[in-house]
């Protein structure tokens, strides 16, 4: 295959950025999208360039540090995958494909592609835990029984891999499919319920010290999860807060 | 120096219990005046830097991702064993001591094996009270499922994810001692030594990802868990940037190495598809419940698919060679994972492979998709004759059970496994090697101690599956947070380690005079050609078999090649930035001077066991031999050039287990 890139390139933080056009060929369309821009690399090093700079790191879709904004979709154009899981079979030969980093402005641009998505640990020091030291004798695992469906919903929601097109594609650049994921996690459980107040109201006061915005009810960001986050987990996030919030 | 695994006296059974009730502890007010690091954060490395902060150290957590959440432990997809017996199926704390010591081929140390045994239990009452979203039955009650190897249910899973939410769940614990400040996290930042002072770990030098900056960072002790080297064979399961360099710099300031040459190589992967390939992604162990491994027969045939004028579809049954069921009646496809891979290669070896390189053979549903459609039909009163209907029916079974897997494989390779057979080929997975490390888990340098992967201690030559996870959060939780207390209850009035002393000095002079080097050299290739290359003497000479000529050769090689990546890399950019081939180099240097000790290893190693298989020490079966006079743990210690490294034995004494032929036939 052969391919135009036009790639988002940017020195550091303080620097302005810019796309770069490079014509690439020999690309198999068996080749992931990251294995693509390995092959670019190699090409750019040799050539004595710096090569593209951009998070990756498990590249079996699970890590959750692979991002990229292909073609004005985060993770590309096919869908429920990352970055990393993409392949070259998904586009045509000669085709043009723009590359640029997940943009927020929470995610500040660290180099080219990388963006800084620290904001998301900080939301998770604000509560995402429950509160329980190691100690060995904790209560017996089936002490606390769980119902499947509670089980199933709250690992649905415990599958995300914080990558952050939830971010990216929405134009508030809100978190809140994000957040939501983590709430739900806890609410769904009997052993979230303890801290179920503090944790929805000091999770979502820290989202909104890092300026991420507001839910625009489009369903985008479920639409581009690679993870199939439903939307569900927002109104739950909703619901907990207004409770909360009532509580006092 | 003699080895002293410091293994507490008593029967077995009472050996952790009497070691803790006699462990010095260090009262709560003096262990704010304790630092300790933690490099890596994985299950090992997260676990413990919460524990550690929850009992009131000061802790500061290293990992060069750009968050704790991305250690690659989360990367695990089957499940994590403990002696629960939920099952009521027998199982026991001795039963999963005993598969482990026998998975592991009669390599590993019964006492801490039988501690890991012994607080598995533990573990799962711990994640269940983090919140953990593990698999449950209709009753509400945790879930077991089976793995390779033994004869009872002990696996407890969150779908295939269960590293994932392992992970998440030590990420979260650092969370709260992060949110407390009792965990100091720096992202992106690369251990690039450890600093002895007055023979004692004080400290590490770091690399800052993002601004290139070298910082010294000082405590009074270093805790690694930096996981395993499996990439020194560039394609690996395991992620691009797993690396060996915090466990190798530890080797080269006086930590020994231990049997670095044990590796787990995984049977069921992806086949590598051509040059371009940077990774390569695992099929979960599971699919061989019903999946069953075959290449064709007839020479001619094999050549016909290699050249794809032929599909395997089109082989007649009795043209084809389900080989593990021919050699293994009784464990046919469920075989442990070192056989499987062996005997996948010896039929590769001899041309029968199915992809156009030779190098995969096929997994094929076929005949479950037909066993579980006549069920199902029968079930539904519907005509088992009819061949189109009883398909379909047996392909909503297999989906149910396979269909995320199915799916990715899909993804990857472009062919439908409901239609035609998943070409699968072993794949570098695990390192059994690692960090000689004492019962305690100290290194051979006090106070610096080594946990999961990154260590040598629990999986002997072979690790059973669904045990990495449980050894990770055994040796984070509940192991180092105790013994580490009775070393540092000698620290109390030391005070802050200063970072100003002549140790700390010369460490990062020798960090910075490497990237230097790096950075100025400006050679003719990147940095991947020569990691590339390495991988290629590692997978021909020191993969799934091994002789001693071409592990004499490799030794040779690897020595060569290492002259002339310093010589020729090409490091782009600069020092004082983002630059992630300057971090690929120093990963890759050290992945050079390990590959040497591995293939010493290998070549001193005059048997075969577990997942080190030597051609000249094989039964007339053509089975793994293992030899009496080798039933020690090789720990190395640096000499200057890795071939040089000299060999200290650590005698493996069985008292409570007999030591018999592993077979499954």
């Amino acid at each position: 295959m052969k391919l135009t890139l036009k790639i988002w390139r940017q020195k550091n933080a303080e620097n302005k950025g810019k796309i770069v056009e490079y014509p690439i060929e020999g690309i198999s369309p068996d080749m992931s999208f990251l294995e693509m821009l390995d092959v670019l690399n190699q090409k750019l090093i040799t050539a004595g360039e710096e090569p593209v700079a951009f998070d990756h790191d498990c590249r079996e879709g699970i890590c959750g540090s692979c991002s990229l904004y292909i073609n004005g979709e985060a993770h590309g154009p096919d869908r429920r995958v990352t970055t990393c899981q993409l392949h070259m079979r998904k586009f045509k030969d000669g085709d043009t494909i723009f590359i640029e980093p997940f943009r927020a402005n929470s995610f500040p641009v660290i180099k080219d592609l990388i963006v800084d998505r620290s904001a998301f640990d900080r939301i998770q020091h604000a509560g995402g835990f429950v509160s329980v030291n190691t100690s060995g004798n904790t209560q017996d695992g089936n002490a606390i029984p769980i119902s499947k469906h509670a089980a199933d919903e709250a690992m649905d929601a415990a599958t995300c891999i914080g990558c952050g097109a939830c971010v990216a594609t929405c134009k508030n650049s809100s978190a809140m499919l994000f957040v939501g994921a983590k709430v739900s996690q806890y609410a769904l459980l009997p052993q979230g319920q303890v801290e179920a107040t503090d944790r929805v109201q000091n999770m979502v006061e820290q989202m909104d010290l890092e300026g991420f915005g507001n839910c625009t009810n489009t369903g985008a960001c479920e639409v581009e999860c690679p993870k199939g986050i439903s939307l569900e987990n927002i109104a739950r996030m909703n619901r907990e807060l207004i409770k909360a919030n009532l509580k006092g | 120096m003699a080895l002293d695994s410091k293994i507490p006296n008593g029967p077995l059974a009472d050996k952790w219990t009497t070691h803790k009730n006699n462990i010095d502890l260090v009262n709560p007010a003096n262990k704010r005046n304790i630092d300790v690091i933690v490099v890596g954060t994985g299950l090992a490395g997260g676990s413990a830097a919460a524990t550690l902060a929850e009992l009131g150290y000061n802790v500061k957590a290293f990992c060069f991702q750009d968050s704790p959440r991305r250690a690659h432990s989360i990367a695990a997809q089957g499940g994590i064993n403990a002696a629960k017996n939920y099952q009521g199926d027998g199982d026991s704390t001795y039963r999963l001591f005993y598969d482990t010591v026998k998975g592991g081929d009669y390599r590993s140390r019964e006492a801490n094996v039988y501690r890991l045994a012994e607080v598995s239990t533990n573990i799962i009452d711990q994640c269940v009270a983090q919140g953990v979203p593990f698999a449950r039955d209709y009753g509400g009650l945790l879930d077991n499922r089976s793995f390779g190897g033994v004869l009872v249910s002990r696996t407890f899973y969150a779908k295939g994810q269960t590293g994932q939410q392992l992970l998440l769940g030590a990420y979260s614990a650092m969370n709260r001692q992060i949110g407390r400040g009792k965990i100091k996290m720096y992202n992106r930042h690369e251990m690039l030594d450890v600093v002895i002072v007055h023979g004692k770990a004080r400290g590490i030098i770091t690399r800052n990802l993002v601004t290139g900056e070298i910082e010294r960072h000082s405590g009074h002790a270093v805790v690694l868990g930096s996981g395993g080297y499996g990439n020194v064979f560039y394609l690996s399961t395991n992620a691009m940037g797993s690396n060996v360099t915090a466990a190798w710099k530890a080797h080269k300031r006086g930590a020994y190495f231990a049997n670095p040459c044990y590796t787990q190589i995984h049977p069921t992967c992806i086949p590598v598809s051509g040059d371009h390939q940077s990774k390569l992604t695992l099929m979960s162990e599971s699919l061989r419940n019903d999946g069953r491994i075959w290449v064709p027969k007839k020479l001619e045939d094999a050549k016909a698919i290699q050249n794809k004028t032929l599909k395997p579809t089109a082989i007649a049954e009795e043209d084809r060679d389900y080989f593990l069921e021919r050699r293994y009646p009784a464990f046919g496809n469920l075989v442990p994972r070192d056989v499987a891979s062996r005997a996948a290669k010896e039929r590769c070896d001899a041309g029968f492979g199915v992809n156009a390189t030779g190098e995969a053979v096929f997994l094929d549903f076929a005949s479950a998709i037909m066993r579980y459609g006549k069920e199902q039909a029968h079930v539904k009163g519907l005509d088992e004759n009819d061949n189109n209907l009883v398909k379909s029916l047996g392909r909503e079974v297999v989906k149910s059970k396979y269909g995320n897997l199915f799916q990715m494989y899909e993804k990857i390779v472009d062919e439908n496994p409901y239609e035609t057979p998943m070409m699968i080929y072993p794949a570098v997975h695990y390192t059994m090697g690692g960090i000689w490390v004492d019962y305690n888990l100290q290194t051979t340098v006090p106070g610096l101690y080594a946990i999961g992967e990154a260590n040598f201690s629990d999986h002997g030559a072979n690790r059973l599956g669904a045990s990495a996870l449980m050894q990770g959060l055994a040796d984070g939780y509940f192991v180092l947070p105790y013994t580490i207390g009775n070393y540092l209850s000698d620290d109390i009035r030391t005070g802050p380690i200063s970072t100003d002393s002549i140790e700390f000095e010369e460490a990062e002079k020798n960090v910075r005079k490497q990237i230097d080097k790096f950075i100025n050299n400006k050679g003719s290739k990147p940095v991947d050609y020569f990691h590339k290359r390495l991988g290629k003497i590692m997978w021909n000479k020191c993969g799934m078999a091994r002789n001693e000529k071409e592990l004499k050769e490799a030794i040779e090689e690897i020595s060569a090649l290492r002259k002339e990546f310093y010589k020729e890399v090409l490091v782009p950019g600069d020092a004082n930035e983002f630059n992630e081939e300057l971090a690929k180099a120093g990963r890759v240097a050290d992945f050079l001077e390990l590959g040497e000790l591995f293939a010493k290893d290998a070549l001193v190693r005059e048997e075969s066991a577990g997942g080190h298989f030597r051609e000249e020490y094989q039964t007339a079966e053509g089975e793994a031999q293992r030899r009496k006079e080798f039933q020690f743990v090789s720990a190395w210690e640096y000499k200057g050039e890795p071939k040089d490294a000299q060999l200290h034995k650590e005698e493996l004494v069985y008292e409570n287990i007999e030591v018999k032929e592993r077979s499954y036939k």
